[in-house]
């Protein structure tokens, strides 16, 4: 007997339209836009959620999905997955993100374009696994050992865990560094309504390749005038080495060369410092006039925005500077809001971390901290109040 | 044309502009590069679509001068890196070659992990019972009552047996030879590049500079003679019997299985995702 079956259309790459969904979610279908087929990952509350949704929609488009023994190897494995020709990311929160830390330094040594989300819970250590926090900001700037630059994002949308998620690609892929997704629990596991764009009008961006065929001279890590090398890959006949120790163009070690340990690590930061003002984005509201501004980002800079938009109904002129960027840190922008403003406040889930950044960055003008930790985020009253108390 | 009569017939596995190699003299890692370059020889590979991935240690080091494409990650990762890699381009052969205490102590969780899924990558290991570049220090292989850097009173811990361990995990294809038996060896790394699924090959290999001179044979010929005296040659026995002491070991193939790789099952459950039927 025969049994009459439909075939399901082909599984959409890009699910386009307006939908309703989850920012782990969100985050997830963003890194598919983006071309991602890779994902190797382990389980972490509050990041579970982008590695379940990827080993459904990866296998049904021709990508790979592959829960790993641990955090240390999830990131090893997407390194090797980049390096084999394939857009790879990762998904954790701060315990696994501790545990990546060594391999996200190879894939700086190694210039390995790959994306890294962060759902950022309480610590330190376990913690609260199922609370927000943004207590990793600082680790993803220096949590491996070693002078670099990376780039990180902070979405503060379920939107943006979408854009931003391609965005961190294309920044991946264009300076060849481990770009950082760093959310927090509560806009990964918030659903809200997301604008999924036709698939022709994502902006992909895919990393150079080398312009010459394999050849026996050939050098994989001599960078062009942008400082980015192009990425030869494997299978394709160039019989490259790549190596986590100081090497030189070639890519071979060079353990006691000064010149070679100075040209590398200086090319490393300075690839992401010289190119700042194509990779810093800041959003600014109402900052015109203000007396006094507020400097967030993710969860923390909806409440801003709530508590900006209450204090101009009060008379306050309050604005608001919301850090998309938050690695290279947006010095400039915080330092041209610092000069027009008398105060500014910086609202953050965590001891204090960005702050100390603003602080440095907008130098005589006097910084107030607000400091959140665990379930709750801030209320825009908290920070209305500490705005007006700036100008009293 | 004269230079042409002079090169060396595995001149080509080799980036002769990394040679001389920073081994030392009498060092086991020559002959397993040696042993690997005749394997890609007498196969007649495809060196375009051979991988070769290492740790850190100084077997860590051939990723450097093997003419292929290769990566020298970091210390313990090579066999969670080449998961990547052999799953992002299932075409390529990808060879892990690396050190014990790379791969079994401070990697050994992603070793019995690939060896669970039947990854098909091909795990060679060069096992000379210490930390050779950190300057002799004691490490999971170490046999008992043998002297290290660390071990000044004799070694009080256990040993893993490699071959047991491997096939415990669920390789497909295990053998032991030391680097005397480079005939048998060179085989056995032929075998496990063509066979589909998590091959080990385990190389007891002679590390006279420091294992050697803290165990009374501090020249390579010494231990060369330590293997000869010491190896017995017993295919397909028990690994779990194959325990490595002073006085025997064993060596020989232990498994040789077939069970589908990882690569396959995966392919298999990617044609089911795509092909989903409506009504599911």
């Amino acid at each position: 007997m025969t049994v009459a079956t439909t075939v399901a259309e082909k599984p959409k790459i890009v699910r386009s339209g307006r939908r309703f969904m989850s920012g782990d979610i969100a985050c997830a279908e963003g890194s598919i836009a983006a071309g991602c087929r890779f994902f190797a990952g382990y389980p972490i509350t509050p990041a579970t959620e982008i590695a379940e949704h990827m080993s459904r929609r990866l296998p049904e488009i021709d990508g790979v999905y592959i829960q790993m023994e641990d955090e240390i190897a999830s990131m090893a494995a997407v390194i090797g997955a980049s390096y084999a020709g394939v857009k790879a990311m990762t998904a954790t929160s701060g315990p696994g993100f501790s545990l990546m830390q060594e391999n996200i330094g190879l894939a700086v040594m190694t210039e390995t374009p790959c994306v890294i989300v962060n759902v950022m819970r309480g610590g330190p250590s376990t913690g609260q696994p199922t609370m927000p926090g943004q207590q990793d900001v600082m680790q993803a700037r220096w949590g491996s050992h070693g002078d670099y630059e990376i780039i990180a994002l902070a979405p503060s949308s379920v939107q943006e865990m979408f854009d931003l998620t391609v965005d961190a690609f294309n920044f991946a892929e264009t300076y060849r560094v481990p770009t950082f997704v760093l959310a927090d629990e509560i806009v990964g596991h918030m659903w809200e309504r997301v604008n999924i764009p036709e698939a022709e009008s994502i902006r992909i961006v895919n990393r150079k390749k080398p312009r010459e065929s394999p050849n026996p001279k050939f050098a994989p890590f001599k960078p062009d005038a942008d400082l980015v090398p192009p990425m030869a890959v494997f299978g394709q006949g160039y019989h490259f080495h790549a190596t986590g120790l100081t090497h030189d163009e070639r890519g071979y070690p060079r353990t006691e060369s000064v010149e070679a340990q100075t040209r590398l690590v200086q090319r490393l930061c300075n690839k992401i410092r010289k190119n700042k003002d194509k990779i810093v984005r800041v959003q600014e509201d109402m900052l015109e006039d203000a007396e006094v501004a507020v400097v967030a980002y993710g969860i923390a800079a909806r409440a801003a925005l709530s508590a900006v938009r209450k204090a101009r109904v009060e008379g306050v002129k309050a604005g608001l500077l919301r850090l998309v960027t938050l690695w290279p840190f947006p010095d400039e922008q915080v330092g041209q809001v610092a000069r027009r403003v008398k105060a500014m406040v910086v609202p953050e889930m965590n001891c204090g971390q960005i702050v100390r950044e603003v602080e440095r960055a907008s130098k005589e003008t006097p910084v107030i901290f607000l400091s959140k930790l665990g379930e709750e985020p801030h209320k825009p009253e908290e920070i209305f109040e500490a705005m007006r108390g700036t100008l009293k | 044309m004269i230079e042409e009569e002079l090169r060396h017939p595995y001149d080509k596995f080799l980036r002769k502009d990394r040679i001389p190699h920073i081994w030392c003299e009498g060092c086991g890692n020559g002959i397993i590069l040696n042993c690997f370059a005749r394997a890609l020889d007498e196969l007649n590979m495809d060196l375009d679509k051979v991988a070769v991935v290492s740790g850190i240690g100084c077997i860590g080091r051939i990723s450097g001068y093997t003419n292929t494409d290769s990566f020298h990650t970091t210390h313990g990762r090579p066999i969670a890196f080449a998961t990547g890699v052999k799953l992002a381009n299932p075409e390529l052969t990808v060879a892990v070659i690396s050190g014990d205490g790379d791969l079994f102590a401070i990697g050994g969780n992603h070793f019995i992990h690939a060896a669970r899924r039947n990854l098909d990558i091909k795990v060679i290991c060069a096992n000379n019972f210490i930390y050779g570049m950190t300057g002799g220090q004691g490490g999971p292989t170490t046999p008992m009552d043998t002297w290290t850097t660390t071990t000044p009173y004799g070694n009080i811990e256990q040993a893993f047996n490699l071959v047991h361990l491997a096939s415990a995990c669920g390789a497909v294809y295990v053998a032991r030879w030391t680097t005397l038996q480079t005939r048998w060896l060179t085989e056995s790394i032929k075998k496990a590049l063509q066979k589909e699924g998590f091959s080990f090959v385990e190389i007891i290999s002679e590390c006279p500079e420091i294992f050697g001179r803290y165990n009374k044979m501090d020249t390579a010929l010494k231990m060369m003679k330590w293997f000869k005296e010491a190896s017995v040659v017993q295919n397909f026995s028990d690994p779990a019997e194959a325990k490595i002491t002073p006085s025997r070991i064993v060596v020989g193939e232990f498994v040789d299985i077939e069970k589908p790789s990882y690569g396959r099952l995966l392919k298999e459950m990617r044609t089911k995702a795509t092909q989903r039927k409506t009504g599911e």
